[in-house]
């Protein structure tokens, strides 16, 4: 199973942290593993944000292994010599919990050779980099994960979010949505749904020099768009390639740092249901995520086997 | 001795084989007349009266709470329920095996009013997939747009959606009527193998795939017909039962029939599995 939820406010900003928290608590039978945000944040635009972690969160159910918490701090200086190595000057850091960390730093070269050398030093993963983008995703609840993270009060203007039932890979953070669209700023995606063809379009895209961190299929959304977009293809196009290039059954979201967008497979196999209005366009794997932040009478439907939607703010 | 050979003088249903076991006891097979099957009340069935009329307020219940306080309504003799703020919950109003007119005032999410014989039901919102899975009797009409799986192996009864549905439409599909006022998605009428469904507008791909039998009627473009789907010539009764149909379902007052396109199983499908290997890659 797994639940899909996201919305875009057009022209304005909202507390986009509260409103994707009740949307995926809504949808918490559909997947109670993990859960994980996008949020597209109110940030001044001016310097990068960096959520990584350096380990993963070992309670909860999770299939990571056990480790020393003293390995974590021992992985973070590697990490800032590593930075200051590139060039990059960190502004301020936050250490959300003992695995994780929100750096906003300057940074002015390629991000993809930036990316490859940090998340060289043994289990540390960039979980997103962007100007406005900020990824969080761990073991647990809507409500866990926002209250651990302090999401509760993120303004900003968009944002998808994923609550995961593991079938395809482990119940950890690596294998959790929403994926990086690696090596692009402000790129990330959830899906809900499985793809068949994955170790052959994997193979295919690391062999062109893109990263794969987990074994979760629906990482490969993430990478084949953001190697379409690397290939000068909009974010719409790139889309509409992976219905036919993508096997399997999906309905993703895509969320840029100006856009959102939804694509559903030819078989229309998962669900998605979508409320569309001027200034708020909602959806998620079932209405109760909607009427969780309207629960007023509104008027929803659901999208056609092999549409694609984009929409910007 | 007897005579044997009245006894061996078999139907053409007893040489397909069947009505060939010998039934005693509660398996004893019974054919119900109309009349009859008007009649027929499910043993505990509350006698209603339409009359009667209240209101249900499942804004704080849960499909479990929501459902047991319809039941008790009807025990208490109310014909005619309004469940207020439904709230796109899943599973309401299913398993209602009594007369009773229920009107939702708002919108359902899975599996609302599913396995129901008997009740006629509005909703004045939208449903989610698989609304009305295996109605057996009774009348749904929803006002507003439906998911995915609409009427999923219903087997009677009539299921109305005067807006849009998502894909695979009368699925499985044992019998009844489903009628829609829009558009329909991919792998309508997937597999149905009784009954007939009505799409006045345009439906996607793979339109009837695997039927087995029953009949759809679409009245816009078709994205693609299915593995052994087929077009058939309108008759007149055909036109005469559409229009009959479309006006019990409010829906197509001016809408000309006669220029629907009737799809029906091609058969060839059928025993599929004593077919030989080139025979198998034809029907498919």
């Amino acid at each position: 199973m797994c639940g899909i939820a996201g919305l875009i406010h057009r022209g304005k900003s909202s507390n986009v942290g509260s409103e994707l928290q009740h949307m995926l608590q809504a949808l918490k039978h559909r997947g109670p593993d993990s859960t994980g945000y996008a949020l597209y944040a109110e940030n001044d635009g001016q310097n990068f944000i960096m959520r990584f972690k350096v380990g993963e969160n070992v309670g909860e159910g999770s299939t990571s292994i056990n480790e020393d918490a003293s390995v974590y701090d021992k992985r973070k200086k590697l990490v800032d010599n590593m930075l200051s190595e590139l060039g990059a000057k960190v502004l301020k850091e936050d250490r959300l919990t003992p695995y994780s960390f929100r750096y906003e730093m300057q940074f002015n070269n390629d991000l993809m050779e930036f990316s490859k050398k940090i998340e060289s030093i043994e289990s540390v993963e960039i979980l997103s980099i962007g100007k406005s983008l900020e990824l969080i995703k761990d073991l647990g609840d809507a409500e866990t994960v926002s209250e651990r993270y302090g999401l509760g009060n993120v303004k900003g203007t968009h944002a998808i979010g994923h609550a995961r039932m593991a079938t395809e890979s482990g119940v950890d953070i690596k294998s959790a949505h929403p994926f990086w669209g690696y090596p692009f700023s402000d790129v990330s995606v959830v899906h809900n749904g499985q793809l068949t063809n994955y170790w052959n379009n994997r193979r295919l895209l690391e062999n062109k020099g893109m990263r794969f961190m987990s074994e979760c299929d629906s990482e490969l959304i993430a990478v084949y768009l953001a190697e379409k977009m690397r290939n000068g293809a909009t974010l719409e196009e790139g889309m509409k390639d992976s219905l036919a290039g993508l096997d399997g059954v999906f309905t993703y979201f895509v969320a840029t740092k100006d856009s959102l967008g939804m694509a559903k497979d030819t078989m229309a196999a998962k669900p998605l249901v979508l409320y569309e209005s001027d200034d708020l366009v909602a959806m998620g794997s079932e209405e109760i995520a909607i009427r969780s932040i309207l629960p007023q009478e509104i008027d929803t439907y659901d999208p056609f086997d092999g549409e694609v939607k984009v929409w910007q703010i | 001795m007897a005579n044997l050979k009245t006894s061996e003088k078999k139907t053409k249903a007893q040489s397909m084989g069947l009505h060939s076991e010998v039934l005693t006891g509660k398996t004893q097979q019974k054919f119900f007349n109309p009349d009859e099957a008007e009649n027929f009340f499910y043993w505990g069935a509350y006698d209603v009266d339409f009359n009667k009329r209240t209101d249900l307020d499942v804004k704080d219940m849960d499909c479990k709470e929501a459902n047991r306080s319809i039941d008790e309504l009807m025990s208490q003799g109310y014909g005619t329920i309004v469940i207020k703020n439904p709230q796109g919950k899943h599973s309401l109003g299913v398993g209602i095996l009594n007369k009773l007119n229920l009107i939702f005032e708002g919108s359902l999410g899975y599996f609302g009013v599913g396995s129901i014989d008997g009740p006629m039901v509005r909703v004045n919102g939208r449903v989610g997939w698989s609304c009305a899975e295996n109605m057996m009797a009774g009348k749904v009409v929803i006002e507003k747009n439906a998911g995915s799986c609409f009427g999923a192996a219903i087997r009677g009864g009539d299921l109305i959606c005067k807006g849009m549905v998502g894909a695979r439409t009368g699925i499985d599909q044992k019998g009844g009527t489903i009628i829609v006022g829009g558009d329909a998605g991919a792998f309508t009428g997937f597999m149905m193998q009784r009954g007939r469904i009505i799409i006045l507008g345009d439906v996607g791909i793979n339109l009837g795939d695997s039927m087995y039998d029953g009949t759809i009627y679409v009245g816009g473009k078709i994205g693609s017909f299915g593995s052994d789907a087929i077009e058939s010539p309108m008759t007149k009764s055909d036109i005469d039962w559409l229009k009959r149909k479309l006006k019990v379902a409010e829906l197509g007052e001016n809408f000309d029939v006669s220029k629907m396109t009737k799809v029906v199983s091609g058969k060839k499908l059928w025993n599929y599995d004593a077919l030989e290997p080139t025979e198998k890659k034809g029907a498919i």
